[in-house]
């Protein structure tokens, strides 16, 4: 644990311009993940910017029929609000399947899915994390990787002594849904203004795995968009976890069908960033949405899938366990004749 | 015989004394004592397994503005009791876990002195360390005895001609994780010096016997226990993890030592908690059943192998319940232990019964299902006459009625396994056990002040309820109302208590009541006088020796499967117990309650997952050790037969603090086997071990 300067600036555009002029500031929202890094000394920021009550806590409607969240906005509030429930039920249901009531309070959309990995490696500053501390190795590989990744990493198993290696998921249930619903993310930064799209939000670990976003150093999220779907559009996300709360994801599952029969899937607790399952839906497009095309499309979506081993038979599971939760989310999403 | 008391407070159902103070939040814990002036202590803890600390550069630590001290292994005073590893902190610079105490920062807030604590350099002599326990490590030793004083090895008859000759014989091995004990309230202490004199030593801490602790305290100290107080009014839960001191109280009185006249406080962090405050050792369980084919045992035997710290030893008595629980001529146990460079583990509530009983439960379900017999019936069948490891005749049994009793509330006869929509349901039972203890150490005073009865003993409340039950106790051996009686406890200035472990503090310090109340009347009759005093052993208590003392219950699960994703959950769970009178009904259910759930979390969730390449739990704070929460927990009924003991103590009551873990670990695998076909023979039962058998 180290002091910090602890700064509340009158708005947005201050608090960004503080965070860019010290390149060891941090922006503060909910604190519900930030405040326990600073206490366990994986977080070591210099100053702490407080944005909480400078970002909009207002959802509001768009006019093609979407919805804007505003980064302030807390995840009770986003799960309770009548028109998530009724039109993006996906979302509703990945925020109340995260943490507990009393961290969905404080939690906001803009920090939400900025939360970092529940890797047990990352949260020990006693052990090597390239992710914490770039270029110290990775405990992860070979370690407790029960809720680590099995896509998006090296199809060998990686080499724990390297630099770019990290086997980290990334712990937000939020997010999944977002990724499946091509959400879109605003951001301010020094620069101005820009919009990412959600899926391209977060990163695969690359050669650097201490980044986990696109977002540049002072990039602030002040809203995240909800794009309207077609009406008649179903989605649900399921979360797989031992305990039946309080758990982050072993594995789970967002997924969405239009009424003309086109699927968009994300997966959680699976890879270092929510995984829009692209290469599913590129199998299914055009395809009648059966059991048996889901089937295959989710096979050919974790062909690359890379188990791996550790403590108490590590998390090879999680293939097998991804292939039957796309199934039953999907059929539960299917009319009838097709499931 | 006891004569028994005539029960008009006792069995009722009254509220705790303490529960206000808790719920309002006034309710003082050792953190929070209000004290003049604290100073923050921080520990400094080993990042190797095993080696020797042959540096530490302590400027920097030094350097910041508001630290008062930093103590080493190097600085610190030499202490006068040095043989016990865990107790003789900063006194060498072995490493004998990784975790280890190996020094200590204090200073004026508690973020300053982790911030000091984390800017201390180490420099080690890093030496190999081994962890990993295994069934055919060569290295295996038998300790001289286990846990509680029990036999390390036992034999009676022949198991292996038996299993030779058997119509039916099983053989199998079961394994339990490794479960850290996570009382709500982290261990935390408030030490303060006396400036000047003899030095005397005042410690809030929050521990299940404050004499207990005060004697390990005053001995390492070289004091005279008359140099000491320990102030323990309130414990946020121990679940044996207060039952021993650990190193932290001996660091927190050692860093106080270094500001005498200035209050120190010091808390475990959870993370801290998971390699210094004991845990449960993980155990491996070969059993052999022989039986013939109407179920009747011709042999049982337990071979257990778990671990201990090299540095100080604990060996749990896991083998002990088979050695009485069902009737075989034939009978084997034996404990054998691996010695790693691993934190010390110790006790965890029903050390011995909580995982001694998983593996022959499940056996007994293995069984039944090969015999083709109801796994109540083969219980029943298997009810012996007397205890069959000393012979003596039983003070109560009742466990036949136990599990008709359970049987017939869960409706067990209409069982089937079934899928339901998503869901395969199954059902499980499993027995449960628990000896009644008495310790030999504990005094009461009592006496008449202001209208009203007030006793003294040196008991502890660790959320239990002794705040509210021995008033109910002290008021019938004397005959009045329980409002006409005030029982303090937690403080050393208080007669003599002992721990609050085994199950055994009703017992103990109701039987010590029992006598002063006794006493009391017989000096000054029915119309005593202010100031009129009397005190009461409980040595002075009627003890009988010829009967075996045992609480028993039956435990039964519902368990349902996703047939999608393996997800366990289970809707149902529901014991009845024969504990003999119940002193009051809403402590003691929720008693039983906490310790079934706490068996649903050890079937379901929770491991400390040990990564032997660095030797620590790799999970090692509650975001990732996980305890069943409220969502876990479906319909949760206890229930307990009226039971008349009269061997046990004069209040006819048995020890439930620790009963309701037994068994239902076993009684949760069964559920699953039962819902799936799957036998999960290694806890925790997770989705993974499922998903295989699934189609």
């Amino acid at each position: 644990m180290k002091p910090f300067a602890y700064a509340r600036p009158g708005d947005v555009a201050e608090a960004v311009r503080d965070v860019a002029a010290e390149p060891n500031a941090v922006f503060l929202a909910g604190g519900t993940n930030l405040v326990d890094h600073l206490r366990l000394g994986v977080a070591r920021p210099d100053l702490v910017v407080d944005v909480r009550t400078l970002t909009s806590r207002e959802v509001t409607d768009l006019p093609d029929g979407g919805l804007r969240l505003g980064a302030a906005s807390t995840n009770s509030q986003v799960a309770a609000d009548p028109r998530v429930r009724e039109r993006w039920p996906v979302l509703a249901q990945a925020l109340l399947a995260g943490a507990t009531g009393q961290l969905r309070n404080m939690a906001t959309t803009g920090g939400n899915p900025l939360q970092r990995t529940r890797c047990v490696y990352f949260q020990d500053v006693t052990t090597p994390c390239n992710k914490r501390e770039p270029g110290s190795g990775c405990s992860a590989v070979g370690g407790y990787t029960r809720y680590h990744a099995v896509l998006g990493t090296p199809a060998a198993l990686p080499d724990p002594t390297a630099p770019e290696t990290c086997i980290a998921t990334h712990p937000s249930d939020m997010a999944v849904a977002l990724a499946a619903l091509d959400a879109q993310v605003r951001v301010l930064g020094p620069a101005g203004e820009r919009t990412v799209p959600f899926p391209e939000l977060h990163r695969l670990p690359g050669d650097d795995p201490s980044r986990d976003t696109v977002l540049e150093h002072g990039e602030l999220i002040t809203a995240i968009d909800l794009p309207a779907l077609p009406a008649g559009t179903r989605s649900a996300y399921r979360k797989v976890r031992d305990r039946a709360s309080y758990a982050f994801a072993l594995v789970s599952v967002a997924a969405v069908v239009t009424p003309d029969g086109e699927l968009r899937l994300a997966l959680g607790g699976v890879a270092h960033r929510p995984w829009r399952a692209t290469r599913a839906e590129e199998v299914l497009r055009g395809q009648q949405l059966t059991q048996d095309a889901v089937r295959g499309a989710i096979a050919a979506e974790l062909a690359a899938a890379q188990p791996q081993p550790g403590i108490d038979s590590g998390n090879g599971f999680k293939i097998p366990l991804v292939a039957r939760t796309v199934l039953a989310t999907v059929r539960g999403l299917l009319p009838e004749e097709h499931s | 015989m006891t004569d028994l008391l005539e029960p008009r407070a006792i069995g009722a159902d009254l509220v705790r004394r303490d529960g206000e103070a808790k719920v309002r939040g006034t309710a003082t814990y050792a953190y929070e004592t209000p004290v003049e002036h604290p100073a923050y202590a921080h520990p400094v803890q080993a990042t190797i397994a095993r080696g020797r600390v042959t540096a530490m550069d302590t400027t920097a630590a030094e350097a910041l503005d508001g630290v008062l001290a930093v103590l080493t292994p190097f600085n610190a005073e030499r202490l006068a009791e040095t043989s016990d590893f865990e107790y003789a902190v900063l006194q060498g610079q072995d490493v004998g876990f990784r975790g280890q105490l190996i020094g200590v920062v204090v200073a004026e807030t508690s973020e300053l002195a982790r911030q000091a604590a984390d800017a201390v350099e180490v420099t080690y002599d890093e030496q190999p360390h081994d962890t990993e326990l295994s069934a055919d490590r060569p290295d295996l030793y038998a300790p001289e005895q286990v846990n509680a004083g029990h036999e390390t090895d036992t034999a009676e008859g022949d198991v292996a001609a038996a299993m030779a000759t058997a119509e039916v014989t099983l053989e199998r091995t079961y394994s339990t994780a490794m479960y850290h004990n996570n009382p709500l309230e982290p261990h935390a202490t408030t030490a303060l010096w006396e400036p000047a004199g003899g030095g005397f030593l005042t410690l809030w801490d929050s521990t299940q016997g404050v004499h207990p602790d005060r004697a390990a305290v005053s001995e390492v100290f070289g004091l005279d226990q008359e140099q000491v107080r320990v102030v323990c009014p309130y414990v946020g839960g121990g679940f044996g993890s207060k039952g021993l001191p650990h190193g932290n109280v001996f660091l927190t009185a050692l860093a106080a030592r270094a500001l005498p006249g200035r209050p120190v406080k010091m808390a475990l962090t959870r993370q801290q908690m998971f390699f210094l405050a004991g845990y449960r050792t993980p155990t491996i369980q070969r059993m052999q059943l022989a039986a013939d084919h109407r179920g009747r045992l011709s042999a049982i035997a337990i071979d257990v192998v778990e671990q201990t710290s090299r540095v100080k030893e604990f060996a749990e008595q896991t083998g002990v319940p088979a050695r009485m629980m069902y009737a075989s001529p034939n009978r084997r146990t034996t404990h054998r232990l691996a010695a790693l460079d691993v934190p010390i583990p110790s006790w965890m509530r029903a050390p011995g019964e909580c995982p001694g009983m998983f593996g022959p439960e499940v056996a007994m379900d293995e069984l039944a299902e090969e015999l083709g017999i109801d796994p109540v019936e083969l219980r029943v069948r298997n009810e012996p006459e007397v205890d069959p490891e000393t012979g003596k005749p039983w003070s109560s049994r009742n466990l036949v009625r136990c599990l008709r009793e359970g049987a017939q509330r869960f409706g067990w006869s209409e069982r089937r396994a079934y899928r339901d929509g998503d869901w395969l349901v199954g059902t499980g039972v499993a027995s449960s056990v628990y000896p009644t203890m008495r310790q030999a150490t504990s005094t009461a005073a009592l006496r008449f002040e202001g209208g009203r009865y007030v006793a003294e003993i040196g008991a502890a409340d660790l959320g239990t309820g002794a705040w509210t039950i021995l008033p109910q106790i002290t008021a019938d051996a004397l005959g009045v109302d329980v409002a006409d009686v005030e029982v303090r406890i937690g403080d050393t200035r208080y007669p003599v208590a002992s721990v609050a472990g085994g199950s055994s503090g009703t017992n103990t310090w109701g039987s010590a009541l029992v006598v002063a109340a006794r006493e009391f009347r017989t000096k000054y009759g029915a119309d005593p006088r202010d100031g009129d005093e009397a005190s009461g052993d409980v040595d002075q208590a009627g003890q009988d020796d010829t009967h075996s003392p045992y609480a028993f219950g039956a435990q039964f699960v519902e368990a349902r499967v996703n047939a999608d994703t393996g997800e366990i959950r289970v809707p149902r769970l529901l014991g009845v117990f024969g504990v003999g009178r119940v002193i009051n009904p809403r402590t003691a259910r929720s008693q039983l309650i906490g310790g079934m759930t706490m068996g649903l979390s050890m079937a379901l969730h929770e491991t400390s997952a040990w990564d032997p390449r660095i030797g620590q739990v790799a999970n090692h704070d509650l975001g990732e050790y996980h305890i069943t929460v409220n969502a876990d927990v479906g319909a949760i009924e206890a229930h307990w037969i009226d039971e008349h003991d009269p061997y046990v103590n004069a209040m006819g009551s048995k020890g439930i603090g620790e009963i309701g873990i037994v068994g239902t670990a076993a009684a949760v695998v069964n559920a699953v086997h039962s819902a799936t076909g799957v036998r999960v023979r290694d806890l925790p039962v997770t989705l993974d071990k499922l998903l295989p058998a699934l189609d």
